[in-house]
């Protein structure tokens, strides 16, 4: 099984390019930093310069080097979104595995909880919080994103836990008298367990969205840099009307690339598990 | 039918109720004493201004109160339409800036959600199982729907309005203008919508694409469509019978995207300055004015809710099995 799965990963260009770019950019992103000595908000040289020799993506009105806010912006990015997506997915597989698999009132009771969460506007609400709570680390950030996220893959983790367990060898494991959480670790999530990859790279890729929004509303980290801050400061300080282009483009292409990427490699990863989706 | 609505109303209910509560908790989970704190983050320059709101503050959060009564109370100025006073804007009353700002973000957001919603849906269906137009329409759709709203927004007003210099980049209308019901006002304000409902429209275009294309191919593979063809049912007919079903998971997508596509249009009204909710919130935000932004996130949600129930309605419209209370209804 594993054997065959990769055999189809190395075959599947979606998989290839979309892994691919991640990588690239994740590596930018954790070596970079190392390399550029200054902090990425010092001034360092002359204000609005265009992307050149010194400065590989110029500098903004302060004279900040953006190439150094770029690296350690896909950094704070890629932190978001793996932790905010790591949360969503651990609330909404332990959502979903609960309701799915006990039925009864507690999922009475989850899926309400799931539908209502699901409804709420969920940037309005962390608008809120952020506003009040007031507490801006990337990583606080994320926990509030995962907070917020976790609805839709609690759902639909439910509905497969729910198809699950009726089949022969989840009633052979209760039959032998193995406890609920064993079950469910041991019998239904290795079942499941391509279907939960891929959900834990749709909410990677909508963490990092939200965030962006998040921060450009200004609501962001206040001790790191961000591709969203980037674009917010950018906004703020008029870069548009100034032509100051390599200010708001390289860090929304940034986003763009990340998040088209994990979209193409989802996919990707779909075809390899799914004997259905394989064009041979 | 009954139960259904019953079922949807009830958790509307729930999530109404909750927002509110929210909303009147995470205040007096603030660290300190939230009146003194509120006015020494507001931006408040008259001196006069400021004693009127520590009077009115602590008069409204009534803290001398138990807290049930002090909940009790929030409720009883919610439904008598009293948001309380805006710090930004003093002394407008919020409910005031909020009504007069939800016209021009409803006049962006109703038009996108629909269209791309329609031309999403009849793109991915052109695309599914053909190859050509699949290997164009579905990167493009990838490309879209990873694109942060904001960011198209911004290299919209950059290119059409700063180095093309066709459009306007900020505002509802030109500052020259005082809004009249005339020719002249009413093709300037649709001058200043285009670009911000352009930009709202082809993010949202690509996620509904392809949505469409993978029911479609999904649907054409079922046992109907099987046996429609087997039958010698022309293409174009079969393709129809696949439409008309793929479009049901499309609707309740729609009521599953709301909260995003609501979200995209309040960063890209702050792109262009547009004088909706969400320039409003961006100043709440800036100005700490913690009344306006809660009664925005109030009015978002009571918007959100709406629109779930009228999605709601036209699923029971379009879906007959619903009705008699069959299959389809899952909350």
């Amino acid at each position: 099984m594993k054997a065959e799965a990769l055999y189809f990963a190395i075959r599947n260009t979606k998989l290839l390019v979309g892994a691919g770019i991640i990588l690239v950019l994740l590596g930018i992103g954790v070596i970079g930093p190392f390399f550029i000595d200054k902090p990425p908000t010092e001034y360092v040289g002359m204000q609005m310069q265009p992307p050149g020799g010194e400065f590989w993506l110029g500098t903004n009105t302060f004279g900040q080097d953006l190439w150094a806010q770029f690296v350690h912006g896909l950094r704070t990015t890629f932190l978001v979104g793996a932790l905010g997506g790591g949360i969503a997915a651990v609330i909404g597989m332990v959502v979903g595995f609960l309701a799915g698999y006990k039925g009864g009132w507690i999922d009475e009771i989850l899926n309400m909880l799931t539908n209502i969460v699901l409804v709420l506007p969920t940037l309005a609400v962390l608008f809120i919080l952020n506003a009040y709570i007031g507490v801006r680390s990337a990583g606080m950030q994320a926990l509030f994103i995962g907070l917020t996220q976790w609805p839709w893959a609690a759902r639909s983790i439910r509905a497969q836990t729910f198809s699950l367990r009726g089949r022969d060898f989840v009633d052979l494991a209760r039959l032998s008298g193995v406890g609920s959480g064993r079950i469910i670790m041991r019998e239904i999530a290795p079942n499941m367990s391509s279907y939960l990859l891929l959900t834990f790279i749709l909410l990677f890729g909508g963490s990092i969205l939200i965030a962006s929004s998040l921060d450009f509303i200004g609501l962001g980290p206040t001790d790191a840099v961000s591709l969203g801050l980037m674009l917010q400061q950018a906004h703020q300080w008029s870069a548009m009307h100034l032509g100051l282009w390599w200010w708001f483009v390289p860090p929304g292409a940034g986003i763009t690339l990340i998040v088209g990427a994990l979209y193409v490699a989802n996919v990707g990863l779909d075809e390899v598990f799914n004997p259905k989706l394989r064009e041979l | 039918m009954r139960r259904y609505f019953g079922r949807k109303l009830l958790i509307y209910g729930l999530t109404f109720f909750m927002a509110v509560t929210v909303n009147w908790l995470v205040p007096r989970l603030m660290p300190g004493d939230p009146v003194a704190s509120m006015l020494a983050r507001a931006r408040v320059a008259q001196p006069e201004a400021q004693e009127a709101l520590r009077v009115y503050y602590n008069n409204l959060f009534g803290f001398d109160l138990p807290w049930w009564q002090q909940y009790l109370n929030s409720w009883g100025s919610l439904f008598r339409g009293d948001f309380g006073i805006s710090l930004w804007a003093f002394p407008t009353p919020v409910a005031d800036l909020l009504t007069r700002a939800v016209p021009y973000s409803l006049a962006l957001l109703i038009p996108s959600i629909l269209l791309s919603w329609v031309v999403g849906n009849r793109l991915g269906a052109l695309a599914a199982r053909r190859k050509v137009l699949d290997n164009t329409v579905l990167p493009v759709s990838y490309v879209l729907t990873a694109t942060p709203y904001l960011w198209l927004a911004a290299l919209m007003a950059w290119g059409f309005g700063v180095v093309w210099g066709v459009f306007p980049v900020a505002g509802g209308y030109s500052f020259s203008m005082t809004p009249s019901f005339t020719w002249d006002f009413f093709v300037d304000l649709a001058w200043h919508w285009l670009l911000p409902f352009s930009s709202l429209f082809l993010v949202a275009l690509g996620g509904w694409a392809i949505g469409m294309r993978n029911v479609i191919i999904y649907e054409l593979e079922s046992d109907y469509a099987n046996y429609m063809s087997a039958l010698g049912a022309p293409q174009k007919l079969i393709r129809r019978y696949a439409f008309r079903n793929a479009v049901l998971p499309q609707i309740t997508g729609l009521a599953l995207q709301l909260g995003v596509l609501v979200a995209g249009a309040l960063v890209t009204e702050i792109v262009f300055s547009y004088p909706g909710l969400g320039s409003l919130i961006l100043a709440a935000i800036q100005n700490k004015d913690f009344f306006l932004l809660q009664g925005a996130f109030l009015f978002i949600v009571l918007g959100v809710l709406i629109a779930n129930f009228i999605i709601d309605v036209v699923y029971v419209i379009v879906d007959p099995r619903t009705r008699v209370g069959m299959a389809g209804a899952a909350a």
